[in-house]
């Protein structure tokens, strides 16, 4: 998969990703893409009509597309990415208006043996959901999709424990020029007001720091993301003697991607893409089981 | 008694009754309460260590609000040789039950149940976690 084109995944990058976990489909076949484009498509014309999900600026004249991302995957045993795209019809009669895109979501699996292997012939694993655009366009495509395969979307949260490992690990990578500070931000418990506490890092300082709790490269273990987690603490606490270890790091931000624990991410690097996809398809994984 | 580190202040050690059952809390959500734990553990007497001393981990009910990996206080309790109960106490039915659970520890450490002692109940409790 390092032949992945990054023109074509290039549309994948700084945009912020709302992820769901979603169970296997049952009877979906890749051939039929275009009847699914069409079905989805009426589907979405007959909840305009029923006057359902009707929200101020949402127009319902709605393109449907849905095609097959090739080259995103990790291993041979995973499936192709299926990419669906909405968008506006346009109303101008001339031939140059282009439709304009007001929705993206794609389903894809990276290295998901783990679920892969487990499951029956008709069923087809894509794990990781991964949305842009209106919640009530998301919440249609979703309900479709549920009726047509039988599967299960959940919202895809991630944990503390997960955002640590994922600063840890994207504050290490080697980038040719470290654009943005490693920032991490933390949700205050217990408190009548919400305050949060943003801890912004040098990202030199943040990968040299890595660099030495690290022992061998290309392996990461809970006690290395620990130690570096408590590096961390213990420099903040030195300085403003408040400990960040008893709040709740609610979001990760690194020049190669950030995530949220509302499970909202955004990458923006291609050359990390696969890695990234790799861990949250392992986080919806552990989701679904 | 309640504390939230030890040692316990040594001007009120003349004040103190005895001690028959120690609960660390560990909350899932911060990481802190358990370095905390782990800091006091040092200060607490050997003896203690023979069926006197529990974990109790709450929170547990928010899988996605954690901060620490469940196998490392598995993992203190282990080397601690001391039980681990999970529990959330938001909800008050859980709530209730550790607080019995509980209850009922300390009066088989205190000496009010005859015929189990604090060690034979914890060595009890191990072997069926083993299974």
């Amino acid at each position: 998969q390092e032949n992945v084109d990054p023109q074509k995944t290039a549309f994948l990058l700084r945009k912020a990703w709302t992820l769901y976990s979603v169970t296997p489909l049952y009877r979906f076949h890749r051939a039929r893409l275009r009847d699914y484009a069409r079905l989805l498509s009426a589907f979405i014309a007959a909840e305009k009509q029923k006057g359902l999900a009707v929200e101020v600026g949402v127009e319902l004249d709605i393109k449907v597309a849905v095609s097959s991302l090739a080259d995103l995957r990790g291993s041979e045993q995973d499936q192709a990415a299926i990419l669906v795209q909405l968008s506006l019809r346009s109303q101008a009669s001339s031939r140059n208006s282009e439709d304009k895109l007001v929705w993206l979501g794609w389903f894809c699996s990276v290295y998901g043996d783990d679920l892969s292997e487990n499951v029956p012939e008709d069923f087809t694993c894509l794990p990781l959901f991964l949305t842009h655009g209106a919640e009530s366009y998301t919440s249609m495509v979703g309900s479709w999709f549920q009726k047509t395969f039988d599967c299960c979307f959940r919202r895809l949260a991630i944990s503390p424990l997960n955002l640590s490992w994922m600063v840890a690990m994207w504050a290490g990578c080697t980038l040719d020029r470290a654009t943005c500070a490693v920032e991490l931000v933390f949700s205050m418990p217990h408190l009548s007001q919400p305050l949060d506490i943003s801890y912004a890092i040098h990202p030199e300082d943040a990968k040299a720091l890595w660099d030495t709790v690290q022992k061998t490269p290309g392996e990461i273990t809970q006690e290395e993301v620990d130690v570096f987690m408590d590096c961390l603490y213990a420099h903040f606490h030195r300085h403003f003697k408040i400990h960040l270890s008893a709040a709740k790091l609610v979001k990760v931000s690194t020049a190669v991607a950030s995530a949220h624990c509302d499970g909202i991410v955004k990458i923006l690097h291609s050359q990390y893409l696969p890695g990234v996809l790799m861990l949250l398809t392992e986080l919806a994984i552990s989701q679904i089981q | 008694h309640l504390a939230t580190s030890l040692p316990l202040p040594s001007e009120r050690d003349h004040l103190r009754p005895r001690m028959d059952l120690i609960v660390f809390m560990i909350d899932i959500k911060s990481k802190y309460s358990l370095k905390n734990v782990e800091a006091s553990l040092a200060h607490v007497d050997a003896s203690f260590f023979l069926g006197k001393v529990c974990f109790l981990v709450t929170g547990v009910g928010r899988v996605n609000a954690c901060s620490i990996e469940t196998n490392a206080v598995c993992k203190l309790g282990e080397a601690y040789c001391s039980p681990v109960l999970f529990c959330e106490l938001e909800l008050e039915g859980i709530r209730a039950a550790t607080a019995q659970r509980l209850l009922r520890m300390l009066q088989i450490c205190a000496g009010h149940i005859p015929g189990v002692s604090a060690l034979s109940f914890v060595s009890l409790m191990r072997n069926s976690d083993d299974d």
